[in-house]
């Protein structure tokens, strides 16, 4: 660790891990209650604990965002966090914003107060007094790094992250524009979580790849700049547009039909070229860094979103296919591969490559590490397939043969049991490493055989 | 890392900007993939198509194939200008170039209102909303070309020529794409 500052993130890596626990732990229990409808109906019905296990991602990874950029920040401005202060109370702003929202789904409070009740929009369902508290601990986190990068050295990786930070901070305003009339309304609501993950936050995810790969790699800056651009282009020009291949459900004019279609077959391509630039940095690379397991991350993050954000996409994004598949288990297929791909794999690989360096104890437990990783990804690739064969069979029942919801539902009874076990694992995987990452204090294995070999034969530099 | 940072080989050997070259090259792919859709879905109403492209004004879009290209030829002329430094040349260039453009969309605005005249607009029939997002789309293009001109007309640097006339050249070979195939073609 190079400047004092960059110890912020240890704090924000720590509640967004917890928030992950939080998030998977809610995930299984939802996976029951398909197994088994009953389950908790009357204390935790289905849609509070999806509230809970969408929302709860969704925090996590932008705090996880949050600590990534207080990390690595420091080093590519190469000089210290403007405000640590500000830093601690923007955390504190988002934690008791995350503990009212907990309370208030949970409990229902205040069902319809303007200020204090929930808000009843998917995702952004927050009372309007923790999406102040967002906006102001977002203000005070732009206000924040932005100082930092004017006053410091200006790359191309802090360029790309701040543009990336400031447009999704700006795109979240439109949480507070609840529109009547309900297609309007459902626009709106488009450009925000959509906007992000289809845009805003590949830009974050590029940059964030960027630094672990200059990082791991040794590959020159100026290489890295290159595909860093490029990709950054590929990403706003496919995704902005792209996020129109929902827009014609939601009772927008038939035309975004073929704008949605031609652009979001485009969004495979920004993903695409991030799984090129990790692999051709990674041959190209002419350093050996001891932190494996946090090159394994970045690796299975690029393939992974390729796989779940680019083809599992594009399975159903041309308005032909999504008539008959919207809103049906392809749908939960692709959200869960896409989301864990992209952003909780990134946000892990940042957090196994930073965590050791934060906590001074360089780098320890990858065995544990890489068996979490391998365990969560096998399992999270299980759980898409079972899921979009049961979407594929409700597919043809539900929309092409019409047989009834519930009907269907019955007869996918078998996915839901499978899914249920792969969630096991995934759940398993993120407990183990949460332990690696924040409990163990020293190496633990020792290099086999094949290792020391390796290592005798090419002495570190 | 000998061949790929060496500036004359491979993408460096391009004129211009790379990132000039990935836009144009998506810009393509997309004005591609839009005449493809458009070609599958005259397929299934060939009638109905040639019907529709009745109503069309085939010899206002060839006078402005006409105008385009002309505009194209001038913008040529200015980089080359540019790249024996005589600046004055190139503004009065650009801006021959980009009043052509502008000419361009003057025509386009009359055929526009003279469709909407007789109430047809985007929904009317498949073949319009293919006629209103392509030519739609292009005439954004032809705003953001004219912009791009004025600002390399401003800061008139070789390169920056090359990247702008790169840029109003993709803007003339889609136009010299999408005519034939949405006015002529039967």
């Amino acid at each position: 660790m190079k400047y004092q500052t960059q110890k912020i993130a240890l704090i924000y890596f720590a509640v967004a891990l917890a928030l992950f626990a939080v998030q998977v732990t809610m995930g299984l229990i939802l996976g029951w209650i398909y197994v088994s409808p009953n389950f908790l109906s009357e204390i935790l019905p289905f849609n509070i604990g999806r509230m809970l296990h969408t929302n709860s991602l969704v925090v996590w990874l932008l705090v996880g965002f949050f600590g990534a950029a207080y990390y690595l920040i420091p080093e590519e401005a190469e000089r210290e966090i403007h405000s640590p202060l500000l830093a601690y109370l923007q955390l504190g702003i988002l934690v008791l914003g995350t503990a009212g929202v907990v309370v208030t789904y949970l409990f229902n409070l205040f069902d319809g107060n303007f200020l204090l009740g929930n808000e009843g929009r998917e995702f952004i369902e927050q009372p309007r007094w923790v999406k102040a508290g967002i906006v102001i601990a977002a203000l005070i986190f732009l206000y924040n790094v932005s100082l930092t990068v004017l006053k410091g050295r200006k790359t191309a990786i802090s360029n790309i992250l701040l543009l990336g930070l400031w447009l999704l901070a700006l795109l979240f305003l439109f949480a507070f524009y609840n529109p009547a009339n309900l297609a309007l309304d459902k626009q709106y609501w488009w450009f925000i979580v959509h906007l992000w993950v289809e845009a805003t936050w590949e830009l974050v995810m590029a940059s964030i790849l960027a630094f672990l790969m200059l990082k791991l790699t040794g590959v020159d800056r100026e290489v890295v700049e290159k595909w860093l651009y490029v990709i950054a282009a590929l990403a706003l020009f496919s995704g902005i547009l792209g996020t129109g291949h929902h827009y014609y459900w939601i009772g927008m004019p038939s035309y975004w039909q073929w704008i949605g279609s031609i652009f979001s077959t485009l969004e495979i391509a920004p993903f695409f070229a991030m799984m090129a630039f990790a692999f051709v940095m990674v041959w190209k690379g002419r350093r050996d860094h001891p932190n494996k397991a946090a090159l394994l991350w970045s690796l299975g993050c690029a393939v992974t979103a390729f796989f779940g954000a680019g083809v599992w996409g594009f399975l159903h994004t041309l308005h032909g296919v999504n008539y008959y598949t919207h809103g049906t288990q392809i749908t939960a297929a692709h959200g869960h591969l896409a989301f864990y791909g992209a952003y909780v794999m990134l946000n892990l690989a940042m957090f196994t490559y930073a965590m050791p360096v934060l906590r001074g104890r360089d780098p320890y437990n990858q065995v544990l590490n890489m068996a979490a990783f391998w365990l969560m990804t096998a399992g999270m690739a299980f759980m898409t397939f079972t899921l979009t064969f049961a979407g594929t069979i409700q597919t043809h029942m539900q929309r092409v043969e019409g047989v009834d919801f519930m009907s269907v539902q019955d007869q996918l009874w078998i996915f839901y049991v499978m899914r249920f076990g792969s969630g096991v694992a995934v759940v398993l995987g993120a407990y183990i490493l949460i332990y690696a990452l924040a409990f163990p204090r020293r190496e633990v294995v020792k290099p086999g055989p094949v290792q020391s070999h390796k290592s005798a034969e090419t002495p570190a530099e | 890392m000998s061949d790929d940072t060496d500036p004359e080989t491979g993408f460096y050997a391009l004129p211009g900007d790379l990132m000039m070259w990935i836009l144009i090259i998506s810009e393509l792919i997309v004005f591609g993939a839009g005449l493809m859709a458009f070609m599958a879905v005259r397929l299934t109403d060939p009638q109905g198509f040639t019907a529709a492209q009745g109503h069309l004004d085939a010899t206002a879009a060839g006078i402005n194939t006409i105008v385009l290209v002309t505009s194209g030829w001038l913008a040529a002329l200015a980089q080359r200008a540019g790249a024996a430094g005589q600046v004055a040349r190139v503004r009065l260039l650009l801006a021959s170039a980009a009043a052509l453009g502008a000419l361009f969309l003057w025509i386009k605005m009359q055929e526009y209102a003279a469709k909407s005249a007789i109430g047809i607009d985007f929904e009317t029939h498949p073949f319009f909303t293919f006629y209103y997002l392509l030519t739609g789309f292009h005439a954004l293009h032809v705003v953001a070309g004219i912009v791009i001109l004025a600002l390399v007309g401003w800061k008139a640097t070789p390169r920056n020529l090359e990247v702008g006339t790169a840029f109003w050249h993709m803007v003339d070979l889609v136009w010299v794409l999408l005519f034939p195939i949405i006015y002529l073609l039967r």
